[in-house]
């Protein structure tokens, strides 16, 4: 390949990722050249102002065609640039608290890696929405899980940290061995990895035994990107990891990582199996066939992740499984397949990224304070700082999905979405039976930030990255669940999800 | 003149005391419930307003509000674009219903003096209430019906679990867990209507169903039908589902148990009627007899087990569940007679139990019980709480002359027309509340005294307002019944209309 082929590709499609690439390696040199006693924290700020120009730069793509770079390696369409946005969006919340994380434990060495491997992770996400090719995007998977196996177990001296960051890589790296498995039977029946192409040989799949082995490859790929999503029976080791990390990982993992598995599951699922046929062109597409399998993931996801979370006493393995309950909610969008898919997930995904990194925050300073993370710290937050329980209650009842808040309207969408087409019923009842479960919990914590008295009456250090991570979270679950338009419109106008998904 | 600014006003007018008291020093008890209760004002003024509005014989519609709110797009521009619109609007009931919650708002912000603690956070929950109350009845979509019946939910909770009595936290648990279920099951059939006919406008919706080549098979409708009784027979509550609202009178404080009893159970009422009479006519009459059992089991259980209750909360609350029969029956009976009766018992009985759980919260506050053998010889003690705690049970038992015996009246004539072997066995539900009522109350008032009531002052300064005013209500509405009944004509008009069709 002569050098004017490369230049002839419009690398200015890739500026987010660029952004984020140099800005990781210029934040490595300044680690390594940096006095040991200087504070690492202006990393961090870069880090931020990084994430925040390559969000401008995203938002300034939108509206244009398709354009790919490297047989679709790397492709630009409207669904990459609206995940890419939540990604982003996600991804500086989070480094707002990392900004704002006390280091203790082992973590104060290594406060630059700190930093600059959730950058990575978050490149390792963006390669994922904009890939058109499995390679690329079993690439993109791999760098945001290495990343974020060493972020786990980054509080070196703490026991719970280092048990987190095993249990993580052995369940993660496993998992992705049964992706990359279910994979190779895809490239096998096809010989090509570009999933475009893959969607063009499989429509016209005549063997049955090929649809057979096709099924085996579908069930592979589900099982081991549902380990990703942590949704259940897969979901064991979320509850650990999110306990041993380091909050602001636990954030990231249980919201950007959660996004970007979203993100996989569609870009697969939707181009290959949706396209793949089952007895001869023209037929049931292989998804639709399976629509059961995922549904039964999605129904035992609610069910767990709701109803074990009533028993727990610590208050980031609650959110583990909080968190595991939602991605069950948002694999019933998944299972539905309706035409505003991607409305609901989108919507529902950046619902749960406010409230959620919320929640984080308020816990990061409670449990920063206390040292431990028993549900029952939170006792008397309300007399010990009205504004602080407040805003956690408003982020709770937005996860309970009460009206007038961002989780209510995502709910609503996905509802749509399942009595639409064929009509989920079994699915939809499911997820508001376990919707009312989940009362309990979030309410459980409410009660005791607002009914019980305060075991010790001082006051709470807010610091100002917490301070811009709450007040973004509270103002945008209020307004994105009275003004769900501001959203929607954005998506309607500028992005052409899905004639853009399959061309 | 443009009128419809006026519904938005009054619905959200409670918000502008929430943002005063937010500024407010929490320490200033006296400026924090003089801000509270004034904050009631504007939704009363305004609602009042409307009421003489159409008594001046002008149109409801002057007031009808419609503004776009959010759409829901499928991805392909050629598919239908789900619109749920902001719309408020009025109707005779609703009106009624609307000025109902003003008075006993404002009433129970009188009522609000006895809380001891954290009065900011009480009063910003209680304006927040009102506003979802207000909503609740002046919605004309089911989406927005829904928004505002759950904003009740949250405040009804932390008033309960925080300033209630000693099993307040149980009582609230209790109570968001129950409502949240009915409200699962209510989110269904909304979802499932706006899904299958692309709207949630009431109106729309009943002409929708009407239609028979609508999408909807009638095996749905059923189902449907049945959920929303479901949905709202959790709220009335209809037996048995009515474990929680037991809890919720005993521990919840007076204010609350006020609005609670007044207008929170009423949204049920008022849902069956509007949305299940109004959108299932059909599926209503076929399951009108089975609403008519319902309604006799209420009168009855209810009855029956007020008359073995020792505190008096629990005798009001469970003559509440009987009261609630008697909507259900006049309901079932499915003619004009009997609906008139069914609404007249929901706005009565939401002005009897305001009054009557406004005493208790007096007596309580005194002699910090509520226990009937405890409070023996009160008409010496208190002979003027005394007199009115009569003149209430009395009214709550159908004494000719107040809203309690015109609602009854209309009730049973209406179902002894259709079923007549029904309501006889529901008439003896009428005999037993007066049993239970006139036990209860002799009880305290007259029996043996086991305590002084030296120290004890009767009914004094502000604490009249809300007696008054209720009393006088509740006889305007027993000896002069077209100040109900004429808003109430229109309604009336078109239920039967979707009924007999």
């Amino acid at each position: 390949m002569s050098l004017d082929t490369l230049l002839s590709y419009n690398w200015g499609i890739m500026t987010p990722e660029f952004i984020i690439l140099v800005v990781i390696a210029l934040l490595t040199i300044f680690d390594l050249f940096m006095p040991k006693t200087m504070d690492r924290k202006i990393l961090g700020w870069i880090g931020l102002a990084a994430i925040f120009a390559a969000m401008v730069t995203t938002a300034s793509l939108a509206g244009g065609s398709v354009e790919s770079i490297l047989d679709d390696t790397f492709r630009l369409d409207s669904f990459a640039i609206a995940f890419k946005l939540l990604l982003l969006a996600g991804a500086g919340l989070v480094m707002f608290l990392a900004v704002s994380h006390e280091a203790k434990e082992g973590l104060e060495n290594y406060k630059g890696e700190f930093y600059y491997l959730f950058l990575t992770a978050l490149l390792g996400t963006m390669i994922m929405t904009s890939s058109g090719d499995l390679i690329t995007l079993y690439i993109g998977l791999e760098l945001l899980s290495i990343s974020s196996y060493i972020l786990a177990g980054i509080r070196k001296n703490n026991l719970k940290s280092n048990e987190s960051a095993m249990k993580y890589v052995i369940n993660g790296s496993i998992s992705s061995a049964i992706a990359l498995f279910g994979m190779s039977y895809v490239y096998g029946l096809t010989g090509t990895t570009n999933l475009l192409d893959i969607a063009a040989q499989l429509s016209v799949l005549m063997d049955s035994q090929h649809v057979y082995l096709l099924g085996i490859s579908f069930l592979m790929i589900l099982v081991g990107l549902a380990f990703k999503l942590a949704a259940a029976p897969f979901h064991m080791w979320a509850p650990d990891v999110y306990q041993g990390a380091p909050t602001p990982v636990t954030a990231f993992l249980s919201v950007v990582s959660k996004t970007a598995g979203f993100v996989i599951v569609i870009r697969i699922l939707l181009t290959v199996f949706g396209a793949a046929a089952t007895e001869g062109p023209g037929s049931v597409p292989l998804l639709l066939d399976m629509q059961d399998y995922i549904a039964v993931i999605a129904g035992a996801t609610m069910i767990i992740g709701n109803v074990v979370a009533l028993k727990q006493t610590n208050i980031k393995r609650l959110f583990a499984y909080s968190s595991i309950a939602h991605a069950g909610y948002l694999l019933v969008a998944v299972t539905t397949l309706s035409s505003n898919m991607f409305y609901s997930i989108w919507f529902y995904l950046l619902a749960y990224l406010l409230m959620n990194l919320g929640v984080f925050a308020v816990i990061q300073v409670v449990a920063g304070k206390t040292g431990s993370e028993k549900i029952t710290d939170f006792a008397g937050l309300y007399r010990r700082s009205p504004w602080l329980a407040v805003a956690m209650g408003i982020l709770l009842i937005s996860l309970a999905g009460f009206p007038g808040t961002a989780g209510f309207i995502g709910k609503l969408n996905i509802f749509m979405g399942a009595f639409a087409t064929e009509g989920h019923y079994v699915l939809a009842s499911i997820m508001i039976a376990t919707t009312v479960i989940s009362y309990f919990y979030y309410f459980g914590v409410m009660t005791q930030i607002f009914f019980r008295p305060a075991a010790d009456t001082s006051k709470f250090h807010i610091p100002f990255g917490i301070l811009v991570v709450l007040i973004i979270t509270v103002v945008g679950s209020i307004w994105f669940g009275i003004f769900p338009n501001t959203a929607l419109d954005f998506m309607h106008n500028n992005l052409n999800i899905i004639d853009d998904f399959f061309s | 003149m443009n009128l419809n600014w006026v519904l938005s006003t009054l619905v959200f007018s409670p918000l502008l005391g929430i943002i005063l008291l937010a500024f407010l020093p929490k320490t200033q008890e006296k400026l924090i419930k003089l801000v509270g209760l004034l904050a009631t004002l504007p939704a009363l003024v305004l609602s009042l307003a409307a009421y003489f509005h159409y008594l001046a014989g002008k149109k409801l519609s002057d007031f009808s509000v419609s503004a776009e709110w959010i759409q829901f797009r499928g991805m392909n521009a050629n598919e239908p674009i789900f619109s749920v619109y902001y719309e408020l609007g009025l109707s005779g009931f609703q009106l009624l219903l609307v000025v109902l919650t003003a008075i006993v708002a404002t009433l129970s912000a009188i009522a609000a003096r006895y809380v001891k603690k954290e009065w900011k956070g009480f009063f910003m929950l209680f304006l927040l209430l009102e506003v979802g109350m207000l909503g609740v009845f002046t919605a004309e979509n089911l989406i927005l019906f829904f928004l505002f019946f759950e904003i009740t939910l949250i405040p009804t909770f932390f008033l309960i679990g925080k300033w209630g009595y000693f099993e307040k936290e149980k009582a609230a648990y209790s109570f968001l867990i129950y409502n949240g279920l009915g409200s699962a099951v209510l989110l269904i059939v909304i979802m499932i209507l706006f899904a299958k006919t692309g709207t949630t406008n009431v109106e729309l919706l009943s002409q929708m169903i009407a239609d028979p080549t609508a999408p909807l098979s009638a095996d749905l409708k059923l189902g449907l039908f049945i959920a929303l009784l479901i949905a709202f027979g959790v709220k009335l509550p209809i037996f048995p589902l009515h474990s929680w609202m037991l809890r919720v009178h005993v521990q919840a404080p007076p204010a609350v148990v006020m609005i609670h009893s007044g207008i929170l159970l009423k949204i049920g009422a008022y849902g069956l009627i509007r949305f299940g009479m109004g959108i299932f006519p059909e599926q209503f009459e076929m399951l009108a007899v089975l609403l008519a059992i319902l309604g006799v089991i209420n009168l009855l259980y209810g009855a029956f087990l007020a008359f073995i209750q020792s505190d008096f909360k629990m005798v009001l609350a469970y003559s509440s569940i009987s009261h609630m029969g008697i909507v259900l029956i006049g309901l079932a009976a499915m003619n004009e007679a009997g609906i008139q009766g069914a609404i007249f018992q929901v706005i009565s009985h939401g002005l009897i139990s305001a009054l009557l759980f406004f005493l208790v919260g007096v007596l309580y506050e005194r002699t910090e019980t509520s226990i009937i053998d405890h409070l023996g010889g009160l008409a010496k003690g208190m002979p003027i709480a005394a007199g009115f705690l009569l003149a209430g049970a009395m009214a709550s038992l159908g004494l000719p002359g107040m809203s309690g015996f015109v609602s009854e009246f209309m009730a049973f004539l209406g179902l002894f027309k259709v079923q007549p072997w029904i309501a006889a066995v529901g008439t003896i539900g009428i005999i037993m509340t007066a049993v239970y009522l006139l036990r209860a109350v002799l009880g305290m008032t007259f029996a043996q005294a086991h305590r002084k009531f030296d120290a004890i002052v009767d009914l004094k300064g502000v604490e009249y307002v809300p007696v008054i005013v209720l009393m006088l209500l509740i006889v305007l509405i027993g000896v002069y019944p077209s100040v109900l009944s004429s808003p109430l004509q229109a309604t009336l008009e078109t239920i039967m209309l979707g009924l007999g069709g």
